[in-house]
């Protein structure tokens, strides 16, 4: 169990973090996602240790860690850049940590082949970094990550220099993990995509405040402001303002685009901008006057075009309202 | 990109560059040559003397009369002790300004550069007079001290842009990994920098074999390198060409091939970084 | 990147590197200040007694100063205009291509790593002298008479060795600069229709100016306080005519045993050096940012 109370963090005059409240349970698949430069990195870092935070604390397993150097919070990082050591083979680089921690050779040995065995890369044991393809380093980096057995993962954006391919695949094989493993994973994007599809719990953060704290579903479902509406889900939820959300006694309404009907007796008109077919989904960008540009998704099959005129009508009970503070009405 | 050059233009370009390179290199190949000479050969025109006799009598004078031997491994103490020492107080401080850059570091930086643009007769009465009154003078110890500290900036800056190279991330895996500030150093950034350092080792072997201020004014013979040694032949007795330029020959080969091994990094160390 | 942890640590590994140079550099030069200010001659130990700037008086109103101080200035600015001119057009060739480039190049090196006190006898013996010497062999060959470079021309023969010690490191920098020129630049302006000497004088000289600076502060650090090359030939003669202001402090201190008198001379030529020096370490600074 992982604690942040109060803690923040600032570089000279810059308040990147102001001040975060979060509690990570054990064996928890947390997602913080929000833009670049929100502060994700840096408050990953707060919890490795690699930074000093600037006030509040930080608990790991009942102990107050806040002032503890990373060698000592039996954590385990992967970076973006994999951060592997060139200069030594795979074998070398899973069993570094072991090696730091003093561990006889025979049981280094022995978890770096289990490692290996987990991850495939048996093969490649004695090969150097800049040998292996990107997929295979972020092994490597998995797996001087795993051997160490630590209390908690962290991951920067692990998968942001990988091609699109293997993102989604690399995606699978960490979810795999954890649940194998089942040990807890903090795992940092801007890809709200890889939040959906692997967060037990995603944080959603930006300028360094926590928007949302939640399980995929209830982010999707009941975002809490307006951030969080329009960065969860793809594409964008629609956001209507003016007269059309006064109807609703809301300043702001917000519809998903899979929310919306092709329906003849609709109550919204609007003529088809852009219409993209990717075969199983057809996206349309719908220009609808007052309500501004809506983003409508229709089944594979339907056939508009860009002039056509169409009448939509939004499912029952999937409006969101939104008051002039940007927070979720009931 | 790359075009067809017309042949007759190369030919012309290599005449002209082996030319140039003859003409600058002559000097080094004609002691080379007079080195194999008699005294009396040695003494005759150009022509005459390539084709006088060789022989290696010059050498074995040299080693036998003057000492070679003693002047050349206190070149090779001095230049190798200076530059092992500097490299341990130079890698923790490059680290520190690598790795962990303050709002001072870049002064910091200029500061220790600036130290290295003193002229060194600005300093030279109060250091002959402390080497004197400390016993210093003609002593390696105190000799190794002044070229490890004339020394120090470049090694610390040739250092610090290597070190800069390396990204910070690296390291804090280490962190991570449980290595403790001397494991990070010495298992991590060490290795993972060997060849700057082995480059910047070179350059300052070099440029402490070659020093020809402190070594000429500190010492006398016991701790005399090699330009002592040379700067010894400087006032005539009789014939002592062949002599001269075997001595030379053997006092710069050493140098020669190391500095062909690093004149990459010559640019950079001699411009702080400021060619690459 | 930093926590506490790694600040503490990075000052504790900075300390020795940094408090060994500040001693360095206030001891001695704290001393020249205060032997500077002193009448003090080695051969009287004991007698020294404070007369303020009088020895920067004596100093600054000895004919050798003067006469040092212009040779400085014409060794200095000799051996940079030879070695700038020269190293610009070396590099220019060498940057074409031809067979055995990698050869001319470690050639035309090689003189960089010659010793100073070789280099300076190897010139005064073996070629400028007027017997035996090359030079002297060919003026015979020629049927002219021989020269005696070292008495009849010592500052300019001075010039000539230095400047062949020094030749290769702006050839060998320039040279980089040039290699490191952006090809698809120069592609893009011929494609713009400039011809070769445009893109000579608006890309490739601007490109080099940079590294030309760099090559003539450099330089002037190192040539202002040339010393052997003067010890091994001329020892500052005949006369003062090859005295630059390292040799007169050195003869003056440690010959003429006059240490209130050297240190003078030291401090003058320590703030001779920091001009240069402040130009040199704006250039380098800025390209720190970089
Ligand atoms: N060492 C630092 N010094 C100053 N500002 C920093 C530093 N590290 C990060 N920042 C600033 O903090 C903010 C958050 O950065 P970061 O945590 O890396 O964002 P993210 O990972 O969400 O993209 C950014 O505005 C960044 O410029
Ligand atoms: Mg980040």
């Amino acid at each position: 169990m992982i604690t942040l109370t109060q803690v923040r963090k600032s570089f000279g005059e810059v308040d990147v973090i102001p001040g975060i409240d979060l509690a990570i349970e054990d064996g928890e698949f947390v997602v913080f996602v929000g833009p670049s430069g929100c502060g994700k990195s840096t408050l990953l870092r707060l919890i490795a240790g690699l930074e000093d935070t600037s006030g509040g604390i930080i608990s790991i397993d009942g102990v107050d860690a806040t002032d503890l150097p990373p060698a000592k919070r039996r954590l385990a990082m992967v970076f973006q850049s994999y951060a592997l050591y060139p200069h030594m083979s795979v074998r070398k680089n899973i069993a570094f940590p072991l090696k730091m921690a003093g561990m006889d050779p025979a049981e280094q040995e022995r978890r770096v082949n289990h490692a290996a065995k987990i991850l495939n890369l048996g093969n490649y044991l004695d090969r150097r970094p800049g040998q292996l393809s990107g997929g295979q380093r972020q092994r490597v980096a998995i797996g001087r990550a795993i051997v160490r057995e630590p209390t908690a993962f962290l991951f920067d954006e692990p998968l942001s220099n990988l091609d699109a391919a293997l993102r989604v695949s690399m995606r699978q094989e960490i979810s795999e993990l954890h649940q194998s493993l089942k040990t807890t994973m903090i795992y940092v994007t801007h890809d709200q995509v890889e939040a959906m599809t692997m967060a037990d719990k995603i944080v959603v953060l930006n300028a360094g405040r926590i928007e949302q704290v939640g399980s995929p579903m209830e982010l999707y479902r009941s975002p809490a402001n307006l951030f969080v509406a329009g960065f969860i889900g793809s594409p964008k939820m629609n956001l209507i303002e003016g007269p059309e959300a006064a109807k609703h006694a809301a300043t702001t309404i917000g519809i998903r685009p899979e929310h919306i009907d092709i329906s003849a007796d609709g109550p919204w008109e609007g003529v088809v901008g852009l219409s993209e077919h990717l075969g199983s989904d057809t996206f349309l960008k719908v220009n609808a006057g007052p309500l501004g540009t809506l983003t409508v998704r229709a089944g594979g099959e339907v056939m508009m075009h860009p002039g056509d005129t169409v009448r939509m009508a939004p499912q029952p009970g999937k409006l969101l309202r939104f008051g002039a503070d940007g927070k979720a009405m009931a | 990109m790359a075009r067809k050059v017309s042949n007759t233009r190369k030919a012309v370009v290599t005449a002209a560059a082996w030319t140039m390179g003859f003409l600058i290199f002559f000097p080094i190949l004609w002691i080379i040559i007079l080195g194999f000479k008699s005294e009396g050969d040695a003494i005759k025109t150009p022509l005459q003397v390539l084709f006088s006799d060789w022989t290696l009598q010059s050498y074995h004078d040299v080693q036998e009369r003057s000492n070679y031997g003693r002047h050349f491994w206190n070149s090779v103490i001095l230049s190798v002790g200076s530059t092992l020492i500097a490299l341990a107080i130079a890698i923790p401080a490059a680290w520190s300004m690598a790795f962990v850059p303050g709002r001072r570091t870049k002064d910091l930086l200029m500061w220790m550069l600036s130290t290295k643009m003193m002229p060194a007769v600005g300093v030279l009465v109060p250091m002959y007079l402390l080497f004197r009154d400390f016993g210093l003078l003609d002593s390696r110890i105190g000799l190794v001290a002044v070229l490890t500290l004339i020394n120090l900036p470049i090694v610390v800056w040739m250092l610090y842009t290597y070190f800069k190279e390396i990204p910070g991330e690296i390291l804090e895996a280490a962190r991570m990994d449980g290595a403790s500030l001397r494991s990070e150093i010495l298992y991590v950034l060490t290795p993972m920098a060997v060849p700057g350092i082995a480059s910047t080792l070179l350059l300052n072997i070099i440029l402490a074999w070659n020093e020809a201020f402190w070594t000429l004014q500190l010492t006398t013979s016991q701790a005399a390198p090699l330009t002592q040694f040379i700067a010894s032949y400087s006032s005539p007795e009789g014939l002592f060409y062949a002599k001269l330029s075997a001595a030379s020959t053997m006092a710069i080969a050493p140098i020669l091939i190391l500095g062909w091994f690093s004149q990459k990094q010559l640019v950079r160390g001699l411009t702080f970084g400021a060619v690459k | 990147m930093a926590t506490a942890h790694s600040r503490t640590a990075a000052r504790l590994m900075l300390s020795p590197a940094v408090i060994l140079l500040l001693l360095w550099m206030i001891v001695p030069l704290g001393m020249t200040l205060y032997f500077s200010t002193l009448r003090y001659n080695l051969l009287m130990p004991g007698m020294e007694t404070f007369v303020g700037f009088e020895n920067y008086y004596y100093f600054v109103n000895q004919p050798a100063f003067w006469a040092a101080l212009s040779n400085t200035l014409i060794l200095v600015l000799g051996v940079l205009c030879i070695t700038v001119v020269g190293g610009i057009l070396l590099a220019l060739l060498m940057d074409q291509p031809f067979w055995g480039q990698g050869i001319v190049r470690v050639l035309v090196i090689a003189p960089f790593f010659v010793m100073p006190t070789v280099s300076a006898l190897v010139w005064k013996n073996m070629f400028m002298n007027p017997v035996n010497g090359i030079f002297a062999h060919i003026a015979k060959a020629l049927g002219l008479p021989p020269f005696d470079f070292l008495s009849h021309a010592p500052l300019a023969s001075i010039i000539l060795i230095v400047a062949w010690q020094w030749l290769p490191f702006a050839t060998l920098i320039l040279l980089t600069a040039l290699q490191s020129l952006d090809r698809e630049q120069q592609e893009a302006a011929e494609m713009d229709g400039a011809n070769g000497f445009q893109r000579f004088f608006y890309l490739t000289v601007p490109h080099l100016t940079r590294s030309i600076t760099v090559v003539i502060l450099i330089q002037t650090i190192f040539l202002l306080s040339v010393f052997a090359e003067i010890l091994v030939t001329t020892n500052g003669g005949p006369g003062t005519a090859s005295t630059n202001l390292t040799y007169l402090v050195y003869a003056q201190s440690l010959l003429n045993y006059d240490v209130g008198g050297g240190s003078a001379g030291g401090i003058i030529a320590v703030i001779l050096a920091n001009i240069v020096a402040i130009f040199l370490m704006r250039m380098i600074g800025k390209n720190l940012e970089a």
